[in-house]
């Protein structure tokens, strides 16, 4: 069985990918926000449980410049979501068989 | 005197622009902004509104630097030099990201979903991106 790599780039605000993507994953797999994903990782947002709530299921990421970008280097993000930089996205893709991008 | 400025007063019509993406990962954010500020030169009634991800728009310390793209945050800054002062911010939205007032670049009025739908109802032009 290959192990996979979940890319999220859509605001869970706006779009049903992090919601499809937590459906059909495999429990092991990684999942890594970027983009407008980064909004899945906020603590104090309303939707918070979805991620928070799967974290024996999955391994969490988020892009660390994405996070900067948006302007939530000072906001706290969900407990157990590793943040990576370009380089540590570089090695997930390296370490997962598979990756796919949930656009 | 010419004859256009004795028809009468000139129309001020009210225009809403309602912001509701995300800034970065789309470019609707940024386009808004240049609209509005274009549309500001023209001495209408301006308000504008944001919401849904919209609200992000205005998110204090945003640093671009890694991803390569424009902080164009500090341009809402630019919004009152234009005496555009009508600025509503959902409270809904705000609420569901876990973000307050606080938490943004620029003063804006926080304001219901059930107030801000009358303000919204009495508008001549409504531009949504």
């Amino acid at each position: 069985m290959s192990n996979m790599l979940h890319l999220i780039n859509k605001s869970p605000f706006e779009r049903t990918a992090l919601d499809s993507c937590l459906r059909l994953a495999k429990p092991g797999s990684s999942i890594l926000l970027i983009e407008d994903g980064v909004y899945a990782g906020l603590e104090k947002a309303a939707h918070a449980e979805k991620i928070a709530g799967r974290m024996e299921d999955f391994s969490f990421y988020v892009l660390g410049p994405d996070v900067a970008a948006r302007g939530l280097g000072d906001t706290p993000l969900i407990e157990g979501l590793a943040v990576v930089d370009y380089e540590g996205f570089v090695d997930l893709v390296v370490e997962h068989d598979v990756t796919q991008s949930w656009l | 005197m010419e004859e256009w400025e004795e028809s009468g007063p000139e129309v001020v019509k009210r225009f809403m622009y309602v912001n509701r993406r995300a800034p970065y990962g789309t470019i609707y954010a940024l386009e808004c902004l240049e609209v509005v500020l274009v549309a500001a030169a023209f001495d209408q009634d301006v308000s504008v509104v944001f919401m849904d991800d919209g609200v992000c728009q205005l998110k204090k310390n945003q640093d671009t630097t890694g991803i390569g793209m424009k902080n164009f945050s500090k341009t809402y800054g630019a919004l009152d030099d234009y005496d555009v002062e009508k600025i509503y911010v959902e409270k809904e939205a705000l609420d569901a990201r876990g973000l307050t007032a606080e938490d943004l670049v620029i003063p804006v009025e926080v304001i219901a979903a059930v107030d801000l739908r009358e303000i919204m109802a009495q508008q001549d032009v409504v531009i949504s991106s």
